[in-house]
């Protein structure tokens, strides 16, 4: 079918293919047969397929029970009937994972100690999420002086090491040792790496001619911040929260195993390390069950970080 | 199996060569469905396809610098006599750079920020065993700049990346592809990056560099015009094929496939008139899809009707200018003027286009319009309303009346939101209707831009470009303003999309009466768009006249040097 340009017939050096074999496509026409996507269905689909996240995913969902209700999981109260004639006993018949120093059962106290751990973790990811997010969000989207002044004070606490600081705080208010204080004590110093995350990412977002558009639509500033910045720059936020958790879990039993944490009264896997390692040689099993409750909560938080990054990252995802 | 081949009398022949890239599935796409061609010494060929034929990838197979996940399924490349499709990777190291050169696409990426250009020339002169010990190295060095084009070479080898421009960063790169005096130079896309005038300038040196040394040259782009310009063949791809190929000036001629018809219709430099608005209601989605509706030279030819000359103007501009400070190392700051006592107005109904290269200042007199910025001095009208003091309520009834659309269709539609949402998010700011109303809002702007009303409840990454600047122009025609400010809103488009945006912008303008400032640096899609031309040089108007008279009887030299850049502009098509 030839139209009116093409009408004379080629020359022997021009090449032209069968039109049949090369049929000519509608030009840019829709295509609407896969289902909607975004960055978070992506993730979720991409998530969804991860054995990692799934493992993660139930282990913690498991700790998190043990956490809420404890008493589902060990009926007898951690120190009711601790009997010196027990120390450092081993496993009997009720008590599968043998007694403490002071004769106490370990499978109770594990238990029990859930919730500390894990409170203390959740506290702290409140408390640096909120500083994080509110720092770095107003310093990366205002910059300038705000930018000045935030980011330098987030340096100032960047620089200090947050253990050494919790060391510190929780030395100075010896009288107020608790769940809330140490998790202040932790929080205050962490919340710097999440800042900075969200800021280089809020710097990121902000240029974007959607951000532009949004202006010239007539939206407010700090709106513009809120409904479009911010949710396309809080992915990393949630992977560095995930680490955050872990590292308070971390924080809390060494602050609780020096000495400078919880009281020994409050039930806490780092006050039982603490206590178990004095007959580490001839009974190692006082320190292991503890240890062992807080490796495999930490390393399911990680597992669960790591997967999520795979998932919200992009780049990550395209690399494999 | 041999790796000689006596019938080959070619410099390079690519038989039936196919290319598959692997899926994240796990499945295979063919990105080459057998491609077949041939280069003689000294011969300069250029392929031209849109995003997506494969022209890239079929340099890349030629040079197995294929990325990680494609793969030759079948054919072969014959280059000397030998099959580069199953040469081992000693043997490509040993081809690549002394017998085939290859200049990238990007000069701004190419470049190795942390070493001098000197360093990286010298070490493509080393591995290339050009010459030997330190002085001779850079002796050689000197010299392939030199023969690029930058004279003070000597001099410029201990600068880094950051200090050339463009153009000169690209001049590096032909420079280290030329260096070994290859047979057969691959330049993929090697001036898309540049401004016209630079890139005229790099190709002219280019054509005479490879014409001395009779190096045979493969030129990938996606203008046609600059490859019939360039190249003595010319090859047209489509969907992983060869379409049709032949001498240049025969193939733009006597086009015999659909689809180079269809490209040549729809490539701006070719046309000669504005495109008319087709009529006052709203275009059916089925006639977008169509080949008549994106033919560009059909519509140019209809008679150019001039309006809007006795209309009241729409936006008038005077003396404006902006200053910025720029910093100068610690404190210290420098001022730069960006804009330079701009004038001009626009009449209403009418399309005035802003033609200026990169650092004209013509996308900060944008976002002055746009009260993105503030101005130094200078005052600007719309409606025939001063601007500057605008606060609160008046402010977003002037957001109401002018509406932008932006460059980059990636970046202008924010990615968590769906389309609907994004189109419907102006008639929520401004408390226009309820819901229902806005919804049914949302469903006559698809309607106008030709978009499937389904795609509301999609995300922006499902999209291809030209439909994301669809849905771009939809939410700047929310609210009903009279002004739509287009800041190279096509530039980032293929020409067919590009044809297709241009001719819904022309209807749009026809059937709502809008007004358009029409930013961009390509002067051959002004003359298909604009009623008025203003020239920006340097953040001043350098020349304003009516488009005809602006491309007939062009007043500057610089508006002359722009309009002799358009590649392809001098070519006849016999019409």
């Amino acid at each position: 079918m030839p139209s009116e340009r093409g009408a004379s017939a080629p020359t022997p050096d021009h090449f032209v293919a069968d039109v049949e074999e090369t049929p000519l496509a509608d030009i840019d026409t829709v295509r609407l047969d896969d289902r909607p996507s975004n960055l978070w269905i992506d993730a979720w689909r991409d998530l969804r397929k991860r054995p990692i996240f799934w493992i993660s995913a139930v282990v913690l969902l498991f700790i998190v029970v043990v956490a809420l209700l404890p008493n589902l999981f060990a009926s007898a109260p951690p120190n009711s009937d601790c009997q010196l004639s027990n120390s450092n006993g081993g496993p009997s018949a009720g008590h599968p994972l043998g007694y403490t120093l002071q004769g106490c059962d370990i499978y109770s106290r594990v238990v029990h100690g859930t919730s500390t751990s894990l409170s203390v973790g959740v506290v702290v990811i409140i408390l640096t999420t909120v500083l994080g997010v509110v720092f770095g969000a107003l310093a990366g989207y205002y910059g300038g002086w705000v930018d000045a002044i935030l980011s330098r004070a987030g340096d100032i606490f960047f620089s200090i090491p947050y253990i050494l600081a919790a060391v510190v705080i929780m030395s100075v208010l010896s009288e107020y040792r608790n769940v809330f204080v140490i998790s202040l004590a932790i929080g205050l110093f962490s919340w710097p790496s999440t800042a900075r995350v969200l800021r280089a990412e809020v710097l990121r977002v902000k240029n974007s001619d959607f951000v532009t558009a949004s202006t010239a639509i007539g939206i407010s500033r700090f709106k513009i911040l809120l409904q479009h910045v911010l949710p396309n720059a809080i992915a990393p936020v949630i992977v560095v929260t995930t680490i955050s958790l872990a590292a308070a879990i971390t924080a809390e039993a060494t602050l609780s195993y020096l000495g400078v944490g919880l009281p020994g009264s409050t039930m806490s896997w780092g006050n039982d390390i603490s206590q178990g390692q004095r007959d580490l040689r001839s009974h190692p099993l006082p320190l292991v069950w503890p240890s062992l409750a807080l490796v495999i909560t930490v390393l399911s938080v990680i597992l669960l970080g790591e997967a999520l990054r795979n998932a919200l990252d992009p780049r990550a995802r395209a690399s494999r | 199996m041999t790796t000689t081949n006596p019938i080959s009398q070619h410099l390079l022949e690519v038989r039936d060569l196919k290319v598959g890239f692997r899926t994240q599935g796990g499945g295979e796409v063919q990105a080459l469905k057998g491609v077949s061609f041939t280069i003689d010494p000294g011969e300069t060929v250029a392929i031209v396809g849109e995003s997506g034929s494969g022209k890239s990838t079929t340099a890349a197979a030629i040079i197995n610098l294929l990325p990680g996940s494609g793969k030759i399924t079948g054919g072969e490349v014959y280059f000397e006599g030998k099959d580069l499709a199953k040469a081992s990777r000693h043997e490509m190291e040993q081809l690549r750079g002394k017998r085939i050169g290859f200049v990238p696409q990007d000069p701004m990426s190419n470049l190795n920020p942390v070493w001098s250009v000197g360093f990286q020339v010298e070490e493509a002169v080393k591995a290339n065993g050009l010459a030997t010990g330190r002085r001779d190295i850079r002796a050689k060095a000197i010299q392939v700049l030199q023969q690029a084009g930058l004279g003070d070479a000597d001099k410029r080898l201990r600068q880094f990346p950051h200090q050339f421009s463009g153009g000169m960063r690209q001049r590096v790169l032909i420079g280290i592809g030329l260096a070994a005096s290859p047979a057969l130079l691959i330049a993929d896309e090697p001036t898309s990056a540049l401004d016209v005038t630079v890139q005229r300038r790099i190709l002219d040196h280019l054509e005479s560099l490879t014409e001395n040394a009779g190096t045979a040259l493969l030129f990938i782009t996606h203008d046609l015009g600059l490859a019939a310009e360039r190249a003595s063949k010319l090859i047209v791809m489509y969907q992983g094929r060869i379409v049709e190929a032949g001498p240049s000036v025969e193939l733009l001629r006597n086009p015999q496939h659909p689809y180079t018809q269809r490209l040549i219709a729809a490539a701006p430099s070719l046309a000669s008139r504005r495109i008319q608005a087709s009529g006052t209601k709203a275009v059916p989605v089925s006639s977008l899809a169509g080949v008549e509706e994106v033919d560009l030279l059909a519509a140019a030819s209809e008679v150019a009707e001039h309006r809007g000359t006795t209309a009241a103007p729409a936006i008038v501009v005077e003396d404006l200018t902006k200053v910025f400070r720029i910093r100068r190392g610690g404190l210290k700051t420098e001022p730069f003027t960006a804009v330079d006592k701009v004038s001009f107005s626009i009449p209403k109904g009418t399309t005035t286009a802003l033609v200026g290269e990169s650092g004209s200042g013509k996308s900060t007199v944008a976002r002055l319009l746009l009260k993105l910025e503030e101005p130094t001095s200078g005052s600007i009208s719309i409606g025939g309303k001063r601007i500057e003091s605008l606060k609160g309520r008046e402010m977003l009834g002037l957001r109401r009346q002018m509406q932008p659309v932006f460059q980059d269709p990636y970046g202008s539609l924010d990615p968590l939101n769906n389309i609907g949402n994004t189109i419907a998010e102006p008639l929520r700011v401004h408390n226009v209707g309820d819901r229902g109303s806005r919804r049914d809002r949302v469903n006559e702007l698809l309607d106008q831009v030709a978009l499937p009303r389904a795609v509301a409840a999609r995300f922006p990454n499902e999209l291809s470009g030209g439909q994301r600047q669809r849905v771009a122009i939809a939410r700047a025609l929310a609210l009903k303003p009279d002004i739509v400010i287009l800041d190279e809103a096509v530039s980032a488009l293929d020409v067919l999309v590009q044809a297709q945006i241009l001719r819904l912008l022309a209807d749009l303008q026809g059937e709502l009466d809008l007004t358009y400032l029409f930013i961009t640096h390509d002067l051959a899609v002004v003359r298909v768009i604009a009623d008025n031309v203003a020239v920006m040089q340097k953040g001043r108007i350098v020349e304003t006249a009516r488009t005809d008279e602006v491309f007939d009887s062009p007043k500057e030299q610089y508006t002359r040097d722009l309009l002799d850049a358009i590649p392809g502009a001098g070519i006849q098509l016999g019409l």
